[in-house]
């Protein structure tokens, strides 16, 4: 059953930065952009597994620490000419509190 | 005074070339006029290979506008062919009745494809490859028809055959020998050229000779070889051989022997009139290369300008193949022979190939394949008919292989010498670029090319000019390379552009250098926002705000990021000196925490792998209780300073090196670089610390210490140069960190020393540091002043604070 869940206030995701969430199914990490915007992906690299929550975020996308895939925080596909995908997962801002969807 | 006329036949390089040289020496001397039956003003023939690759337009490579033309006063009529020389009354006529007065007459009338007298060779769609119009019709051809055949496996025809490739035709090439460019490459080098030209999509009919073309409605259909057989061709280029182009000399009655008969300063048998290019029989030689063609025009300009210098005496030629992602040199006699020797380098496997044919201690010819990179230097000492036996151990690993610290090394153009060439092509000499530079002003490679012509035709040798120009000009200069080349795809602007503007404009962070600089994305990318940040909080330093979230994060989290997502981490040990208090605490830390790893690094100090990153701020703060800081394992930064025991235990020891080294380490502590830096102290020559392969080297001395600079241990094993030598400690201190704060300055992100030194020259560094107190007095107070009030980070994260937040997990509620 899934349901929303208040996980941590806007304020505390940095811009252009992520925090992790601990989930049973494993890390999942919260990106903020420039333009407020958050998105959830399963914080692992479709490459090699890399901690998707420690690179570095621009316009929609993040860079792997690990090797430098990008990964499109929209839809988690990797840029061309990586290929690969990455599970997403329903966020949303209310009141300054970030709710995700598990 | 009434000038004298000079009329030019043949509006091509060597032609244009010579009038450039007479107008640098006696711009009044002459009313000019050229005929040209080419519809064009002068363009760079040699690129028509580039052209048809798609690598350049027509455009691109006209070497002479009609702007220029009109700037000097030349009459320019193109489109016109001349067919009478009258010499009696000095009167040259064109096909369509113009004609022209002289009082001096240049032939430069070029040559003309070879076409084989086949049958069939009248038919469309068979050509030579010459000209514009050539390139057009291959051009065409290849939109509308499938099947291409080049005749020829000379340098013509595998540049036409690659460029027809290239435009998506079925390419051909048909070769009578068994190798390619049999003129150019020994058998081995041949066959190693023709496996990368088939792994490019050509094919290959080799010992084949040529019988007939067979038509259809009046174009071409296939080629019918002596053995019958045939193949189709839509298009058929003849690329064997090029016949000068005399008939026009000859029925003026001018001497001609397979080519204009010219003496050593470029005059025909008629006084008056002078030829150059490959039109000429000089010595019973004419050439099909530039290189001899504009020597000639050097020469040819003196005697019409009445200086009356200069002789031409024949020219040594080498030759380089224009096919993109293949190198290819080549220079004179390579075929071996009695009395040579051969010195040979080959790797099958990584397609490398350098033979060096050597006759009396002298080098005689050379072939490379794969890496040219040393092809000048070679070609260099053939022409010089140098003595390599001292250099004959190091001559198969170039150039780069003779310096080393003890050599006092430097960077390529900077150790060659004056009369080294360094433009192959247009014979412009060392001395004479590093002159032009210095009094021209010149800042740009595009200026040099102007002033010097080095580096205008086939563009070979830019690096080598490049470097001259970084030697000359030091920081004021950007590498075209990098000056056109973008940072990243997020922008226009190159690494230097952006730095000088975040100097001059006082930018301070990162979303004002994207507005103002018209950055295409939101907020650039994982390449250009690292460098950014580096740039303004190296320039600006205590003002400009330093963006962690533009940052790798190594640098963010003040850790290595391991492969697993794990993080090592690495304490410092200032020198590589350690106390049983802190090994203590680096014992206690593994156990705490559960380290699954210790391991002794290549830096002298300790590394705890595989910590989890939530448990960083209490680890720090236990080996912070201990005296401990970060060691900026992770960072482009200050990384290690090595050091050996030193006079302080060591029976050979002069200096302190523990003692140095620690004060170094200590001085730099903190600090952000363009890439990673490390330093080493050792207390005598012996060097244990491995000074001469870091960024700077200290070696101590009975009078005081030698610094080298710019080594690196990594991926290329650079060995560090001399830089100078200083008497005590606080020298050591304010040379090197004078050096170092040249480097943050100027330096682009991800250059290491080794890369900046290269780029701007060792002469310039220590033009800045050594040679220049007061410059370098005040470099050395600009780094302590952005090191000043450095707080270690482990510590500040030990602490609650915002910045520890990176490290929290947030849980499900
Ligand atoms: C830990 C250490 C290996 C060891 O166990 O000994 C190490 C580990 C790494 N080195 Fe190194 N280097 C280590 C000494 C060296 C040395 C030797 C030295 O410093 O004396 C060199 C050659 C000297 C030099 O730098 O000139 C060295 C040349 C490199 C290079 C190539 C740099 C170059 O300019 O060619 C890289 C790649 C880079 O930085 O881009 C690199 C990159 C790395 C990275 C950071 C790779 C990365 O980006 O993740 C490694 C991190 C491993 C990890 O997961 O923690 N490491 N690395 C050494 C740490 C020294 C220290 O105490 O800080
Ligand atoms: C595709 C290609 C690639 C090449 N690559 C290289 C290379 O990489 N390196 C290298 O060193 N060399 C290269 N060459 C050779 C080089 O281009 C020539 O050596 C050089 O252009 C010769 O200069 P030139 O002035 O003697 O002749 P041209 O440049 O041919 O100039 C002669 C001009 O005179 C005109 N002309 C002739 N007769 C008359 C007349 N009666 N009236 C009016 N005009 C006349 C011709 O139309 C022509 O425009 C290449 C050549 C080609 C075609
Ligand atoms: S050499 Fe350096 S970068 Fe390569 S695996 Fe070893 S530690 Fe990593
Ligand atoms: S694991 Fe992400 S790029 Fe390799």
């Amino acid at each position: 059953m899934s349901e929303w869940k208040a996980i941590v206030a806007l304020e505390e995701i940095p811009q252009l930065g992520s925090r992790v969430v601990r989930a049973g199914s494993g890390d999942i990490a919260i990106f903020r952009t420039s333009s407020d915007k958050v998105f959830a992906l399963h914080d692992q690299c479709p490459h090699k597994g890399g901690p998707l929550s420690q690179g570095i975020v621009h316009g929609e996308k993040v860079t792997c620490p690990l090797h430098n895939w990008n990964i499109s925080l929209v839809d988690g596909t990797a840029a061309a000419p990586d290929e690969g995908q990455t599970a997403c997962f329903e966020v949303k801002v209310e009141n300054g509190q970030v709710f995700l969807k598990t | 005074m009434k000038k004298l006329k000079l009329v030019v036949i043949g509006n091509g390089m060597a032609g244009m070339r010579t009038v450039e040289e007479l107008l640098k020496i006696a711009p009044e001397l002459y009313d000019i006029t050229v005929y040209g039956d080419e519809p064009y003003p002068n363009y760079n023939r040699i690129m028509l290979s580039p052209v048809l690759a798609n690598e350049q337009t027509i455009d691109d490579i006209i070497l002479n506008s009609r702007e220029w033309y009109a700037e000097h006063g030349i009459t320019l009529h193109t489109g016109k062919r001349i067919n009478k020389i009258d010499r009696v009354s000095r009167v040259v006529t064109a096909e369509d009745g113009t004609s022209s007065k002289y009082d001096r007459l240049l032939l430069a009338t070029g040559s003309m494809p070879f076409m084989l007298p086949i049958p069939g060779k009248e038919l469309n769609g068979v050509i030579g490859y010459r000209d514009i119009k050539d390139t057009n019709i291959m051009i065409a051809a290849a939109k509308k028809y499938k099947n291409a055949v080049v005749i020829g496996g000379g340098l013509l025809g595998l540049e036409a055959a690659n460029g027809l490739k290239i435009q998506g035709m079925d390419v051909t090439v048909v070769h009578i020998h068994d190798t390619l460019l049999e003129r150019q490459l020994d058998a081995t080098a041949g066959r190693m050229l023709k496996k990368s030209l088939e792994a490019k999509g050509l094919k290959f009919l080799m010992r084949q000779q040529s019988d007939s073309v067979i038509g259809k409605d009046g174009r071409v259909a296939a080629l019918r070889f002596k053995d019958g057989t045939e193949i189709p061709a839509d298009l058929l280029v003849m690329a064997v051989g090029i016949r000068p182009n005399f008939a026009l000399a000859e029925s003026a009655g001018i001497h001609c022997d397979r080519g204009i008969v010219v003496n050593d300063t470029m005059q025909t048998y008629d006084p008056r009139i002078y030829a150059v290019g490959e039109c000429v029989s000089h010595r019973g030689m004419s050439y099909g290369l530039v290189a001899p063609l504009f020597e000639m025009a050097k020469v040819c300009a003196t005697h019409l300008g009445n200086f009356g210098i200069g002789r031409y005496v024949g020219s040594v030629t080498s030759t380089k193949l224009k096919v993109t992602g293949i190198d290819l040199f080549s220079a004179g006699d390579f075929s071996g022979g009695e009395g040579t020797e051969e010195i040979v380098l080959h790797d099958a496997v990584g397609g490398v190939y350098k033979k060096l044919v050597v006759k009396d201690d002298k080098i005689v010819g050379s072939v490379l394949y794969g890496d040219t990179t040393d092809g000048s230097w070679y070609f260099q000492m053939l022409k010089d008919n140098k003595d390599i036996h001292e250099i004959r151990d190091h001559l198969m690993f170039g150039q780069n292989h003779l310096g080393d610290a003890g050599h006092k090394g430097q960077t390529q153009a900077a150790a060659m010498a004056d009369s080294a060439e360094v433009c192959g092509c247009n014979g412009v000499c060392k001395g004479a670029i590093v002159k032009s530079i210095k009094e021209n002003g010149l800042f740009t490679l595009d200026e040099v090319r102007k002033h010097t012509k080095a580096s205008a035709s086939c563009g070979s040798c830019t690096g080598l000019v490049e470097q001259l120009l970084a030697s000359c000009i030091g920081g004021a200069y950007q590498p075209a390379d990098t000056s056109s080349k973008p940072m990243c795809g997020c922008t226009d602007h190159s690494h230097g552009e952006v730095r000088e503007n975040i100097r001059e404009r006082k930018f301070l962070d990162i979303p004002t250098v994207m507005r103002e600089l018209q950055w295409r994305t939101p907020n650039g990318c994982a390449s250009c926002r690292p460098a950014l940040n580096y740039y303004l909080i190296s320039t600006w330093p205590h003002e400009a705000i330093d963006d962690p979230q533009s940052r790798f994060i190594n640098e963010r989290a003040h850790a290595n990021i391991q492969k697993d997502g794990t993080y090592s981490v690495v304490p410092r040990m200032w020198g590589g000196l350690t106390t049983p208090n802190e090994l203590r605490a680096i014992a206690d830390v593994t156990d705490k925490f559960k380290i699954p790893t210790v391991k002794v690094t290549g830096g002298q100090r300790i590394d705890l792998l595989g910590a989890k990153k939530e448990d960083l701020p209490a680890i720090w703060n236990d080996l912070s209780k201990a005296g401990m800081v970060s060691g900026h394992a992770y960072g482009k930064s200050i990384r290690t300073v090595k050091t050996c025991v030193g006079a302080e235990h060591c029976r050979f020891g002069t200096q302190l090196a523990m003692d140095m080294g620690v004060k170094l380490e200590k001085m730099m502590f903190g600090m952000w670089s363009p890439h990673k830096v490390k330093f080493a102290v050792s207390g005598c020559p012996r060097n244990c610390a491995e000074a001469g392969i870091k960024d700077v080297g200290v070696i101590g001395l009975e009078s005081g210490y030698e610094l080298y600079v710019a080594g690196n241990g990594g991926i290329k094993t650079e060995v560090a140069q001399f830089f100078c030598k200083v008497a005590s400690d606080e020298d050591v201190m304010e040379y090197s960190g004078a050096f170092i704060q040249l480097y943050r300055e100027e330096g682009y992100y991800l250059e290491r020393t080794v890369h900046y030194v290269n780029r701007v020259g060792l002469d310039y560094c220590k033009a800045k540091v050594v040679e220049d107190a007061a410059n370098r007095r005040e470099l050395y107070e600009r780094l302590l002043y952005s090191l000043q009030g450095y707080v270690d980070p482990w510590a500040e994260r030990a602490q609650p604070s915002k910045v520890r937040r990176e490290f929290e997990i947030l849980e499900i509620s």
